[in-house]
């Protein structure tokens, strides 16, 4: 009954849609506030229509309704909670429902916090939101209705695959789906802006908001993946360029692009052309990213033909909206007048190189996804682009921008002072230079490029440490006085220097576990063991286990460095009786100096078992830059400046901040 | 600075940076694309032993076997021709006899494939689909709906 209610709340909910893209676009055209004003509630509506149908296929969910077909092929009565409630959106149809429940979250969100916004704007932004969820609410009905039932009802499901059930796996798609799909605002306001033609500097300080929302999402989300990759598969890598996680880091790139140049627009209402530009194409990589991965199209464009239907009906999808806004985009931005004159060298000059960067990075991204499946269709050669062609374009380009990065927040707007930027940035040169013939003299015969790279990330630290002190006087004024400049410091600032160094905190990581990893691959009998980087570890024997699903070989692994004993570490085997599949579950030691891992292999002929070891130094930085990034972001969103709802004493706040320097 | 100088300093600076990385991009395409291919296809060439490939087929069954140390041999098979390997490490949780695998590596002189990277994805259904589409054309498939299965990704 319930599957059926939830069924019929979609249905209901893809009316309203259709009533709020239509109505207030009439509205807006005719000039009418009662038309207009039909957004605000219809937006609500559909959000309480689409979160009702999602509460229905989760309570299927949880109550391990096996009727219906959805829950029968990816759930199981012996899973634990946790996982019978991520089920929901661990497949397909279950995923694109959180998908649009997200959409018309972020759609209700504008009607009921953006009472101070142009009813205008307003009625327009909710209209193209509305329109993206009916596209795709047809597309859930019609291809992928999550609702389906079997007659009769199988006993008990068939499981959702092992590797899945995961915690960090179980918060990485609803992450994930907040940063893509909040990227939507940015496309809606930048839409409604051109069918207005008419945009201002109060339009970035609305669309800046949403946009760092979706981002910090994004980044947390992609991070988790990540992470869950690395302990999860085995193998200790976090990043495999693998096309669906490229899928997933086009958008955020762009979208790192837009947050910058509506920066230029709110507080110079100059670039407008070129932020809405971003924003059309932000939101156009998201979309991409969810055919990408929904349509099949990435394993082989035979496996897209396999199921024809749901990719064909993405594609058009992305066609109409992609299209639809660039058309929209040729004809009207010749209206939006440019302003704010700036030279090359100033911040806005800064923020244009590090847009550029961004989005020709992205770009090359881009192509090494895309041509493998170009080249599978026209000529039927078939190929896989890896790791080593990233690391040949993405790198030089982005290692640039990395080294102008604290050069950026020292400029002045309009016009800076390279040669004074360079001045104040001369303290964190030299550490960085220290710090690159520390680790030089320390790993002499290590790749010699790495240094480089730990110089880099230390340099983008200190530089955004430089930023802050030289913003409240820290070494030229009285204590009272930085105290003072401290308080009164926007938060925006410390964001922004916060996720500056978290890129830093980044790099390090991703540079001392690509240069300097280790890893032993050897059979071990129960006594044996086996150095790596100052460890010793010996293999005790493994004993079987059962878990609430799964039948579990777990192996014991005493850890010893200098004679003493300090941890034991448990890797295993799962098999899944249900799913009939294994898993590995690596044993991770986290040292100061980096993560110790083992993976626990096949038992060989002679009793021995094959075992993987890696030392992966200081592996852990990647996440906690991504941390970093995140709470920066955070901090700079409690800025009053930013907060929602409040534009107008925002307006006179940042006319003041601009009119001091 | 006149607003034309503006102009050409900003048009300059991005046209170096898509030069660049066009350049890039080029060059990258030359050296780090790993083409695919089925033992067939193999012995219809002549690769060079330093050529990174990528092999696709079916495990064949009863060739696993287990040498000194880590070192694994197996036989990979497209239902035509079949072609050696060996790995040294830890084979993926999925990999069995039988089954689909891509194995990353080169060709020795001696016919011998030394593969340093086996990929065999996360379901017992999956088959990959360039070995799916390989089989096909050598008539060995066994026509599965299931061989697009999830693969574990598929849950972005």
């Amino acid at each position: 009954m319930i599957a059926e209610v939830g069924h019929y709340a979609l249905i209901l909910a893809l009316g309203v849609a259709i009533v709020q893209t239509v109505l207030p676009l009439i509205g807006t055209r005719l000039r009418d506030p009662q038309l207009t004003a039909v957004a605000v509630p219809a937006a609500q509506a559909e959000f309480i229509l689409i979160g009702f149908a999602f509460l229905a296929l989760m309570t299927a969910y949880v109550t391990s309704d096996f009727s219906v077909a959805n829950v029968w092929q990816n759930s199981h009565s012996a899973k634990p909670m946790l996982y019978k409630i991520s089920g929901v959106w661990g497949n397909h149809e279950g995923s694109m429902l959180l998908w649009v429940l997200i959409l018309a979250l972020f759609g209700a969100a504008v009607s009921t916090f953006g009472k101070n916004l142009p009813r205008q704007l307003q009625a327009n932004v909710l209209a193209v939101q509305g329109s993206i969820a009916v596209a795709f609410l047809l597309f859930i009905i019609i291809t992928s209705n999550p609702f389906m039932r079997i007659d009769p009802a199988p006993f008990d499901g068939e499981g959702l695959n092992p590797v899945l059930q995961d915690p960090a796996l179980a918060f990485h798609p609803p992450f994930l789906y907040v940063g893509y799909v909040g990227f939507s605002m940015a496309f809606s306001f930048a839409v409604a802006a051109l069918i207005d033609g008419r945009i201002d500097a109060a339009w970035a300080r609305w669309v800046r908001p949403w946009t760092l929302a979706a981002w910090m999402c994004l980044t947390l989300g992609i991070a988790m993946g990540s992470w869950w990759a690395y302990y999860e598969l085995g193998w200790g890598g976090f990043w495999f360029w693998d096309p669906v996680e490229n899928a997933s880091f086009m958008p955020w790139l762009a979208g790192t692009a837009l947050l910058h140049s509506a920066l230029v627009m709110e507080k110079r209402d100059a670039l407008k052309v070129w932020t809405i530009l971003l924003a059309i194409i932000t939101f156009s990589l998201s979309l991409m990213g969810t055919f990408l991965v929904r349509s099949g199209v990435l394993t082989s464009v035979h496996a897209f033909a396999v199921d024809p239907e749901r990719g064909v009906f993405i594609l058009a999808i992305m066609g109409v909206f992609i299209g639809g806004a660039l058309v929209l985009f040729a004809w009207r931005a010749p209206l939006l007048t440019q302003g704010g004159l700036f030279a090359p060298i100033s911040r806005e000059g800064s923020l244009v190189l590090n847009n550029l960067l961004l989005t020709v990075a992205c770009a090359a991204v881009l192509v090494g996804t895309l041509y493998p499946l170009a080249l599978e269709a026209l000529t039927g050669d078939k190929i896989s682009v890896g790791a080593p062609f990233f690391n040949l374009t993405f790198v030089p380009l982005i290692v640039p921008l990395l080294i102008a990065m604290p050069f950026g927040p020292l400029l002045a707007w309009k016009r800076g002072d390279l040669l004074a930027a360079a001045q104040r940035l001369t303290a964190a040169a030299v550490v960085s230079l220290a710090v690159i013939i520390v680790v030089l003299a320390l790993h002499q015969n290590g790749p010699w490029l790495a240094p480089l790279g730990i110089g880099i990330g230390v340099w983008l630290i200190v530089g955004a440490v430089t930023e802050i002190a030289y913003r409240v006087k820290m070494f030229d004024a009285s204590g009272e006085e930085v105290w003072r400049r401290l308080r009164n410091l926007p938060r925006a600032a410390y964001g922004g220097a916060l996720a500056h160094a978290g890129v830093g905190v980044m790099v390090i990581g991703l540079v001392a576990t690509s240069a300097w990893r280790e890893e032993r691959i050897v059979a071990l009998a129960p006594g044996g063991s086996v150095d790596i980087a100052g460890y010793q570890l010996t293999f005790k024997g493994v004993v079987p286990r059962i878990g609430p699903n799964y039948r579990e070989r777990v192996g014991t692994f005493v850890i010893s460095r200098g004679g003493s004993q300090f941890t034991v570490l448990h890797p295993s085997k799962r098999e899944f009786t249900v799913e009939r599949s294994t898993t590995t579950e690596s044993g991770i030691h986290n040292g100061w100096r980096g993560d110790l891992y083992v993976v626990l292999g096949d038992q060989l002929k002679d009793g021995a078992f094959s075992v993987r070891v890696y030392f992966n130094p200081l592996v852990r930085l990647i996440w906690i830059g991504a941390l970093i990034m995140f709470f920066g972001g955070a901090v700079s969103l409690s800025d009053r400046r930013l907060r929602v709802g409040a534009p107008k004493r925002a307006r006179t706040k940042a006319a003041m901040a601009t009119g001091g320097k | 600075m006149t607003r034309k100088q503006r102009r050409g300093v900003l048009i300059s600076t991005c046209l170096v940076v898509l030069g660049l990385a066009v350049g890039l991009v080029l060059y990258a395409m030359r050296d780090s694309i790993v083409f695919f291919y089925s033992p067939s296809d193999i012995a219809e060439m002549q690769l060079a032993p330093t050529q990174r490939i990528r092999l696709g087929g079916l495990v064949e069954t009863g060739s696993v076997e287990r040498a000194t140390g880590t070192t694994i041999r197996f036989v990979i098979t497209d239902g035509g021709k079949t072609l050696p390997v060996t790995f040294t490490g830890v084979l993926p949780d999925l990999f069995r006899e039988g089954q689909g695998v891509i194995a990353e590596g080169t060709v020795q002189a001696d016919g011998v494939f030394h593969a340093d990277n086996v990929l065999a994805k996360h379901d017992e259904n999956y088959m990959p689909p360039e070995v799916a589409a390989k089989l096909k054309t050598k008539g060995m498939w066994r026509g599965d709906s299931e061989a697009g299965g999830a693969s574990p990704q598929a849950t972005n």
